[in-house]
């Protein structure tokens, strides 16, 4: 098998299911309970929450468990416009984002919310100038990715946050999701930043949203206090514990895995440049991690089965909005409708070889001529 | 070279007949803080000496820089009490801790031997001398000196330092007996906790819990605020008081406006009979002047007259803002500020009274049967130990 879709989620590393094991087996209290074994289990949910703050740079109180990046950025846009309604209703973001964060935007425009979409250069970067004019008396937040999903496109979040400093009163949020784990992440210009477990080779249901002391939320599911008083429901403190088991192994020796990606990337591109038909969506910049491409004339869902027949997995958009309609995200940087309806993104990461590399280009090329001869069928 | 850490008293230099007292605490309390640590301590009348292993230099520095009673500390190079010894260990002392950029200088020399020839003005000019001619890049000036060269001889040994550290001040912890100290949760208490350690007084701890009104995370808030303590107060124990149906009885039999004030003056009933049972001395709070309604002058005479204990108020008199930065350098602000109800912040009324009147107390005392509940709480304690015990490091999990 030569998995490609790691951009989708990631094998479970083993010590981390080791460790989430370990923690559900000795540690079967609720970390709510008063008695002696639920404190047991709350014990370890706070050494696993010091070490995921730790890694992250911020403090203990600032993690907030949830069940994934979608819930972190749900409790993020919800928590915060609810919390300060009375700032006003205006919204940046821009089209790249997730799913979680562009679909709760179009809920909130119903609700009579003013969202805008920033401008961005030939790269996918965000506009400066834009982002600025954009910014009025009745902004509370804008919100953006780090590290897009489909196109890999990186933000300057540091620079970003140092310019919205100029704004007080505008919340500033980061989807972390496809960044933990794959480049160094500073928060210290940020105010609230989701990520989850599952992309960084740990569990499925479980993310966090950090959360800057200054910043208040209002709670999207509520019941009490819980790990933290902003997100209810009995903490997993298994899940959390293997959470931080993952964040912890990621970050080790990030810098080799990340020049590992990069040159497997560069051998990609090389080859996939010489294809007729191919072209590449993500910009040269992009994380090396992920390689957006369209091929023209070809359905996107064709060659994913196609390829999927020789045992290699990538995907049509992003695993979460799969369904006909074209990608916002490629259209918005490449402004070509064709090129953002047939967008395949095939995600790498430091486990994939050189020879799975080898084999998928073999069987993609082979795919491709099949493909295209019968196109012309 | 031998290099030594040279501790200075604090103000227990003054308390003449008490000093052996006081030096054997501090002696006792440099012993238990360096537990583990491969260090040999010294002492005599006025200093004290560590002999300690290179590697544990900074973990040696940041401890004593923890307890009280100390005045300054100092990395001193120990040597023979002669000239040349001393005059080849100053050399030393430069060459390790001073770069070649241009410094003026003043030598101090202090003869706690004063049979020592010559005399501590002669030292001065000789050892001055000596400097001026090895280090090119030194100038006297004695008035005003970027390096001052100390230059301790004593009876078997001399000690030359550059640099001193600021200690704490304050009694060694223990020399003035045990208080027991209110902590709530808030910003106030561990600051008062922190001033009344520092005046030698040995602290245990008293909690008011309320639970299910305060939650478990209230009480991991406290043990928290506690475990900030111990660098400076050594072990402690933590009483957890069980308040609950007390608390209640008296919101359900007092004027609302009267009830901080009931509540207040049933803690210190109890603290009184906890400090008898934990042979302490006095009571330590965060009250401070006009900050709360139960901390006016008129109610805390009609709150103290339950007890003739001293209560100690370290901050009775300092402003918020004095007590926040304390707080923030011994690291419990951060804690003390997390959102969670302690005993005196439920059921708060509307508008506490703040001119109560004693005869109206004790008329609501009447009406129920508080010795009862404050003998069944008692029977009820809950102790947990401070100590250095570590947290679970979960190293197989995490």
């Amino acid at each position: 098998m030569v998995y490609l879709d790691y951009s989708a989620t990631t094998p479970v590393n083993k010590e981390v299911l080791n460790s989430f094991n370990k923690a559900v087996l000795e540690y079967p209290g609720n970390a709510n309970s008063l008695h002696s074994l639920g404190t047991k289990s709350l014990h370890l949910l706070e050494a696993a929450t010091r070490q995921v703050a730790d890694l992250m740079g911020v403090n203990k109180e600032e993690v907030i468990f949830t069940s994934g990046a979608s819930e972190a950025n749900n409790l993020a846009i919800m928590g915060v416009i609810n919390k300060y309604k009375n700032r006003g209703r205006h919204i940046l973001t821009t089209k790249l984002e997730h799913s979680s964060i562009l679909e709760t935007l179009n809920y909130l425009e119903k609700e009579g919310y003013i969202i805008d979409y920033l401008k961005l250069d030939d790269k996918g970067h965000i506009d400066i100038t834009d982002l600025k004019s954009k910014i009025n008396d009745d902004t509370i937040l804008v919100t953006i990715s780090e590290v897009s999903s489909e196109l890999g496109i990186v933000q300057d979040i540091k620079k970003l946050g140092e310019i919205l400093k100029d704004y007080p009163r505008v919340i500033f949020h980061v989807d972390g999701t496809q960044a933990v784990g794959k480049i160094k992440v500073n928060l210290d210009n940020v105010d609230l930043y989701s990520f989850s477990s599952h992309k960084i080779y740990g569990l499925n249901g479980v993310g966090c949203l950090i959360k800057k002391r200054h910043i208040e939320l209002e709670p999207i599911i509520h019941g009490g206090k819980s790990q933290t008083i902003y997100r209810s429901g009995t903490p997993t403190h298994a899940l959390c514990a293997s959470f931080a088991k993952a964040l912890k192994l990621v970050l080790e020796n990030y810098e080799e895995k990340f020049e590992h990606v990069l040159k497997l990337n560069q051998k990609i591109r090389k080859n996939l440049e010489t294809m007729n038909d191919v072209v590449i969506n993500s910009p040269i910049d992009s994380i090396p991690h992920i390689l957006n491409i369209s091929i023209k004339g070809i359905k996107p869902e064709t060659m994913l089965h196609a390829l999927a027949e020789s045992d290699i997995y990538i995907s049509t958009k992003t695993a979460c909005a799969n369904d006909a309609s074209m990608s916002l995200g490629v259209f918005e940087v490449t402004k070509d409708k064709e090129r953002a309806k047939s967008s395949l993104r095939i995600s790498l990461s430091y486990l994939t070889t050189n020879e799975e590399i080898d084999y998928f280009l073999e069987t993609f090329k082979s795919k491709l001529k099949e493909l295209s001869f019968r196109k012309g069928e | 070279m031998n290099r030594v850490i040279l501790i200075k008293y604090g103000e227990l230099t003054t308390k003449k007949g008490n000093r052996k007292l006081f030096i054997n605490t501090l002696y006792s309390n440099i012993l238990k803080k360096l537990k583990g640590l491969n260090v040999n301590i010294y002492r005599d009348m006025s200093r004290m000496y560590i002999e300690y292993l290179d590697k544990d230099q900074d973990l040696i520095l940041k401890n004593i820089g923890e307890i009280f009673g100390i005045h300054a500390y100092s990395i001193a190079y120990k040597c023979d009490s002669n000239l040349d010894s001393i005059k080849e260990t100053i050399s030393m002392v430069i060459k390790d801790n001073l770069d070649n950029k241009n410094y003026t200088f003043k030598v101090e020399t202090k003869r706690s031997d004063k049979r020592f020839e010559p005399n501590s003005i002669e030292c001065n000019s000789i050892f001055g001398g000596h400097i001026l001619k090895n280090f090119k890049n030194l100038k006297v000036n004695v008035h005003d000196y970027d390096i001052l060269v100390h230059v301790e001889i004593r009876n078997d040994s001399s000690y030359v330092y550059l640099n001193e550290y600021k200690g704490l001040g304050g009694y060694p912890v223990g020399t003035l007996g045990k208080c027991l100290a209110m902590l709530s949760g808030g910003i106030d208490s561990p600051v008062a906790s922190y001033l009344a350690l520092k005046r030698g007084i040995k602290l245990d701890l008293v909690y008011f819990e309320a639970i299910p009104h305060t939650s478990l995370e209230a009480r991991r808030k406290v043990i928290n605020l506690a475990r900030k303590l111990y660098p400076y107060a050594g072990d402690m124990k933590l009483i957890i008081v069980p308040f609950t149906k007390l608390q209640e009885a008296i919101y359900k039999n007092c004027l609302e406006n009267y009830s901080i004030t009931i509540m207040r003056r049933m803690m210190f009933r109890i603290m009184e009979k906890l400090t008898r049972k934990y042979k302490a001395l006095g009571i330590v709070n965060g009250e401070s002047v006009g900050q709360v309604a139960s901390q006016t002058l008129t109610s805390m005479n009609v709150i103290n007259s339950v007890t003739n204990l001293p209560i100690l108020r370290p901050v009775a008199c300092f402003d918020k803002l004095e007590i926040i930065e304390i707080a923030k350098k011994i690291d419990t602000y951060d804690i003390s500020i997390l959102p969670y109800e302690d005993c005196c912040t439920i059921f708060v009324p509307k508008h506490p009274i703040i001119n109560p009147r004693l005869d109206t107390c004790l008329e609501m005392e009447k009406k129920f049967d508080y010795e009862e509940m404050i003998d069944e709480i008692l029977n009820n304690l809950q102790v947990i130990n401070i100590d250095n015990s570590k947290d679970e490091d979960y190293q197989d999990i995490l």
